[in-house]
């Protein structure tokens, strides 16, 4: 009965790791719904008030793609990494070492169902921010693209923080003291046009820059950096990241004693 | 017989410490329940988990019905099912769904019918939808071989199944090993429980500090190393052995109120009738008498115990 793929083992990750998210709804989308009203209201509504426009676009809708780009790497890196360290804590993680799935097969169950909790998270919060404030999307294909492309890539960073934490301090690390700032830092809610002429070459060293502006640009058409740098700089990210779990799993760097 | 799991030449150091395993040879025959015992540390549970993939062996080669657990992982572990040592579940998850999951997760399609077959033959039908928090610590440990026989494998690995759990669900435990048996489940497990090995296996291997001391037919290991005892309880206690049953090893206990004789269990000629002859003639009365063969326990410990002193 060798396979050259297991999908019937595949699915059942996947459905377990959904069913998990399921058993939290309430909580996994109160929380950014609620998040994202508050900042779409005081930043948009009181900030925004006084801000009018960026790139001819009014601030209230501006920082939606951000505000959008923000949950998605935060979601995708928290579902993604407690999926693979929480086995690992408790130790039920020897049945999926012990089960006849490939690396390729544990990856796309569990990052398969980090990303798709978190992109359909981005859509609703899409629809939250879109009750505040009207939004027109320009290109909706290429912002579909980019919010699942970005939700893959960081829950493959996400899998990777899961396997590399030892306890749960280190799971918070990353996303606490590199993503967010990044995300507060890569123009989430400016454009870096706004920014000091030095400030701005810094910034460009910020990955996180590159997928804003790509994403903003599928909503509005205009953009801090071009298209394809923002498309190139996403599929590099995405490449690493896969690049990296295939060594894990290679060296089975602590997942194996 | 055919060799369902071919072990050679396998060793396993931890990055932290010594030598768990030492050059491991062993092949378990298809269809047999094999006993695995030694004492806490002597390296079961790193055998067992090298063999289905937990653990990564340092050297050597395992076979799992001619598939190489490393380059051929897919048919080798689809094989097997594994009962682990420690009780580990997901709190949240219910019985059923458990149980599923596990099938899904080693390639087989769905089958409700063979879930609840499962789960009933190992009484959790009634819980089925009690999600694992909820159960006692037997019940999980049901759970975890309901897990593995939900994949139907045709090698069952038990790393102590019957460690607290009660008489009561020992007993069906064993009933159930017997039963997979019967249907052609190769069955390997460990134990501290030496009855338990003497009771259910067809093979014993005993390990101890990394190595297999022994492997051998349990009835014939029984033979070999089994000991018999004849145990005369004295009407009036003796001050020393008279030099006059100096032919027979005796030994005398319970403040000289117990002769004891150890004797081969193989021996034809045991000795007793002309011991018992010479003790009349000596005026050595006695109030009763028993026989006793040696456990396996004691054959257990005498051998670790020898092996320990040969190392000194
Ligand atoms: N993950 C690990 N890292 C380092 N050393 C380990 C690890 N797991 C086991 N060991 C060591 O390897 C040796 C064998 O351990 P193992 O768990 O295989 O023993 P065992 O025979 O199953 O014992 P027990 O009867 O207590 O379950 C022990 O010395 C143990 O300390
Ligand atoms: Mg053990």
């Amino acid at each position: 009965m060798s396979v050259a793929f297991n999908r019937h083992g595949t699915w059942a990750i996947y459905r377990f790791e959904m069913a998990r998210f399921l058993r939290t709804l309430l909580q996994s989308v109160l929380t950014p719904v609620i998040t994202t009203s508050l900042f779409v209201v005081v930043f948009g509504a009181a900030i925004g008030g006084r801000m009018s426009e960026v790139n001819g676009v009014p601030y209230g809708a501006f920082i939606v793609p951000g505000l959008i780009m923000l949950s998605l790497f935060t979601e995708s890196i928290s579902n993604a990494s407690f999926g693979i360290h929480f086995p690992k804590f408790t130790g039920t993680i020897f049945e999926l070492l012990s089960a006849p799935v490939s690396p390729f097969e544990i990856v796309l169950g569990y990052v398969g169902a980090a990303a798709t909790k978190s992109f359909l998270l981005g859509l609703i919060i899409l629809a939250t921010a879109s009750f505040f404030v009207p939004i027109g999307i320009l290109h909706p294909a290429w912002m579909i693209a980019f919010m699942a492309l970005t939700a893959v890539t960081f829950s493959l960073f996400g899998f990777i923080i899961g396997i590399w934490a030892k306890n749960w301090e280190q799971m918070q690390l990353i996303p606490t003291l590199v993503v967010t700032p990044m995300t507060f830092l890569g123009g989430a809610f400016y454009s870096i046009d706004m920014l000091p002429p030095a400030w701005r070459t810094v910034t460009l060293f910020n990955p996180v820059v590159y997928l804003i502006s790509g994403f903003r640009w599928s909503f509005f058409g205009t953009s801090d950096v071009g298209v394809s740098v923002s498309l190139a700089m996403t599929l590099v990210f995405l490449l690493a990241c896969l690049a990296l779990v295939a060594l894990i799993f290679r060296t089975g760097y602590r997942l194996k004693h | 017989m055919r060799a369902i799991v071919s072990i050679a030449g396998l060793t396993k150091r931890y990055a932290t410490g010594g030598d768990a395993l030492k050059r491991i040879d062993l092949d378990i025959r298809e269809g047999e329940i094999f006993a695995l015992l030694g004492p806490n540390g002597a390296g079961k549970t790193t055998l067992i988990n090298i063999v289905c993939g937990i653990v990564t062996p340092t050297s050597g080669r395992v076979l799992v019905d001619g598939h190489d657990i490393v380059r051929d992982y897919r048919a080798a572990r689809s094989r097997i099912g594994l009962v682990p040592q420690e009780l580990v579940t997901e709190a949240f998850e219910t019985v059923r769904a458990a149980a599923s999951f596990s099938r899904g997760l080693f390639g087989h399609a769905p089958d409700p019918r063979h879930v609840e077959k499962v789960l009933r033959d190992l009484s959790l039908w009634d819980r089925r939808n009690d999600i694992m928090m909820t159960l006692s610590g037997g019940m999980k440990r049901r759970v975890m071989i309901a897990k593995a026989l939900s994949h139907e494998p045709r090698i069952l690995f038990l790393d102590e199944p019957t460690a607290g759990v009660d008489v009561e669900l020992r007993r069906d435990m064993w009933g159930l090993v017997r039963r997979l048996r019967d249907q052609g489940v190769t069955i390997i497990l460990t134990t501290h429980y030496i009855d338990e090995a003497e009771e259910m296996a067809d093979r014993i291997g005993v390990i101890n500090h990394g190595e297999l001391i022994l492997v051998e037919d349990k009835a014939r290991l029984m033979k070999k190393l089994g000991k018999r005892q004849l145990t005369l309880n004295l009407q009036e206690p003796l001050a020393a052995i008279p030099t006059e049953l100096g032919e027979w090893s005796l030994a005398l206990n319970a403040n000289g109120h117990e002769l004891e004789f150890t004797f081969d269990a193989v021996e034809e000629h045991t000795g007793i009738p002309a011991l018992l002859r010479k003790l009349e003639q000596l005026g050595i009365n006695y109030r009763d008498l028993n026989t006793k063969q040696s456990s396996l326990e004691e054959i257990f410990v005498s051998l670790v115990s020898d092996r320990a002193t040969a190392l000194q």
